[in-house]
């Protein structure tokens, strides 16, 4: 018989998923698509956050907000990879290291 | 049905931003002016639905709609007022620069009401989820624009970072939002207030730490300013104007939504983590900025200190500090409108404003866009009679009147440093020889709107009582 798992370990999943997507972002030197990863898991860890809340509480907006959140993040992909064509069109590169021009 | 009449200007505001982009698909390559006047014409007529059934201001009766998820009061609807009218003025004053830029495609015009539309959501937000979709909406619509001009790198480079930035925040935002939903078992505002008394304070600190970054990153304050300099650098001027005056407004809304209604009771947690924050902002923002030589950057650093003066006025927290702040965001916007704005119409083709020594000799080139320059920088500056004068004295009275001398004592140091960097400008402009560059004529009617903006800087200062005295009454009803 496995453990019945607790509000806590849904939380500590959430937590460490999240802290895996800002170090994704701030220590990730090579690739803008690995950026937009990153991001995708960050907002999947606060879905799961609202939804472990949502049920340990009872309460169904939590798990409204996510509906929300899932939306927004279909269409801030869309955006992030439009913008990633363009750059790639002018820049001929997807390096994070190549983008640097503006400085100062 | 009382719902539906509540948020009747977002709807109509949405439909005729839709339409607006059908419609622009009929207009010809060189009839684009129809889609902006369409535009223009969308955000005042949407200015008039907010306004007529509240008028006048300060009486409006709060009420709230869809089960609690949007609040109507006097608040959301000055702050609607200055947001549509900063677009609309924003969007007169593009339009040729656009045009001269080869960029005058409808997409601008859609996108700006989209922003606006997200705007005024966050302005009447009642629970964390409006407060996070009008959030996205705006910071959505803004990416789109900063990549508008396809083929720049500058721009699109530009246009990443803000994305990844902006989506960082919206995360970290998320976070918080998640956590403190958990603790007070609530996403509606008032409910939170409520509730937070008998939460857990860890999570509830832990929530607010993460909230407060987030917020600051929309802010645009240090430690998550990066993106202010590049962004506002590398996008085209027409769009640093819109970028740089409508959405501070906006940032007043989502931080006295989430701040000033839902989490009060926190207030001694979340106050030190602004205060901290708001303070480096103006000390960096004002240090930086003396170093820069790219106008548009330096108006962005200057931008950092200036969101740092609006969130000292949360510090200060209270009616009178929410004023102080909502008095600066209205101010702020007023003065940047002038100063991008002057920015944009002074451009052509071929000619670009983006460097202080584009502005050489502009006196000797067009002495009332000098002057023009020269009211915006010094309201900017805070010297008086202008209406920055008041906004900043207002923001410092009200945190020496919570007990944060030496906060007041910083913030005014360092303004004395950035009068340096504004007066350099002022300097270049009347003092130094004039470039062999030309400058963009601009049309009569401009000209006018742009004289009656700035003059309301020196009329606004020099009668600062009643928009005041209206801020402090519009907090006080709502």
């Amino acid at each position: 018989m496995l453990p019945v798992p607790t509000l806590n370990s849904y939380l500590f999943v959430a937590a460490a998923l999240f802290t895996i997507s800002v170090i994704g972002i701030f220590i990730n030197r090579r690739n803008v698509i690995i950026l937009l990863m990153a991001i995708e898991l960050m907002l999947l860890a606060v879905n799961l956050n609202f939804i472990a809340f949502s049920s340990y509480l009872g309460d169904l907006s939590g798990q409204v907000f996510v509906f929300f959140i899932l939306t927004v993040a279909a269409a801030e992909s869309a955006i992030g990879l439009a913008i990633l064509v363009v750059l790639f069109r002018n820049v001929r590169s997807i390096d994070v290291e190549q983008i640097g021009t503006l400085k100062g | 049905m009382k719902d539906i009449a509540l948020v009747l200007p977002e709807i109509v505001l949405l439909s005729l931003a839709g339409l607006i982009l059908v419609v622009d698909l009929f207009v010809a390559r060189n009839q684009k002016w129809f889609s902006y006047a369409c535009g223009i014409g969308a955000l005042l007529w949407t200015a008039v639905y907010v306004y007529a059934p509240a008028a006048p201001l300060d009486a409006v009766v709060p009420s709230s709609a869809f089960v609690g998820l949007v609040v109507v009061d006097g608040v959301a609807t000055l702050l609607k007022l200055a947001i549509l009218l900063s677009a609309a003025v924003a969007l007169c004053y593009s339009w040729t620069y656009l045009r001269k830029h080869q960029l005058d495609n409808g997409e601008y015009v859609a996108l700006v009401l989209f922003g606006a539309l997200g705007m005024m959501v966050i302005a009447s937000a009642a629970s964390m989820l409006t407060a996070y979709l009008g959030l996205e909406l705006l910071g959505l619509s803004m990416y789109a624009l900063v990549a508008l001009k396809r083929g720049d790198r500058t721009a699109t480079e530009a246009a990443m970072k803000y994305f990844v930035l902006g989506a960082l925040a919206s995360g970290l935002l998320l976070f918080g939002m998640s956590i403190i939903y958990g603790a007070t078992g609530s996403i509606s505002l008032t409910a939170i207030s409520a509730a937070l008394g008998k939460a857990n304070s860890t999570a509830v600190a832990l929530g607010l730490i993460f909230i407060a970054a987030g917020v600051a990153f929309k802010l645009g304050v240090v430690p998550f300013h990066m993106w202010v300099p590049d962004v506002y650098q590398g996008a085209p001027t027409a769009v640093t104007l819109f970028l740089g005056t409508a959405p501070k407004v906006a940032a007043f809304a989502l931080a006295y939504r989430l701040f000033g209604t839902g989490l009060t009771p926190a207030a001694q947690d979340w106050s030190v983590i602004l205060a901290v924050i708001a303070t480096l902002s103006v000390v960096l923002g004002n240090l930086v900025a003396v170093v820069q030589t790219n106008v548009k950057r330096m108006l962005a650093y200057s931008a950092v200190a200036n969101m740092g003066f609006l969130l000292l006025g949360f510090v200060a927290g209270g009616q009178t500090g929410y004023a102080a702040a909502l008095f600066y965001a209205i101010a702020y916007a007023i003065t940047g409108l002038v100063s991008f704005g002057i920015l944009v119409l002074l451009s052509g083709r071929g000619i670009e404003f983006e460097q202080i020594d584009d502005l050489r000799g502009l006196n000797a080139r067009s002495p009332w866009y000098a002057f023009l320059m020269l009211l915006a920088m010094f309201s900017l500056a805070g010297i008086p009679p202008t209406i920055g004068f008041w906004a900043k004295l207002s923001v410092i009275e009200a945190i020496v009147g919570a007990g944060y001398t030496w906060i007041a004592v910083i913030a005014v140091l360092a303004s004395l440093v950035g009068a340096f960097y504004y007066l350099r400008v002022v300097r270049v402009m009347y003092f130094a020889d004039p470039t062999d560059a030309g400058i963009a004529l601009p049309s009569r009617g401009a000209t006018t709107l742009m004289s009656v903006n700035a003059l309301a800087i020196l009329v606004l200062g020099a009668l600062p009582s009643s928009i005041m005295a209206l801020c402090a009454r519009v907090l006080q009803s709502s």
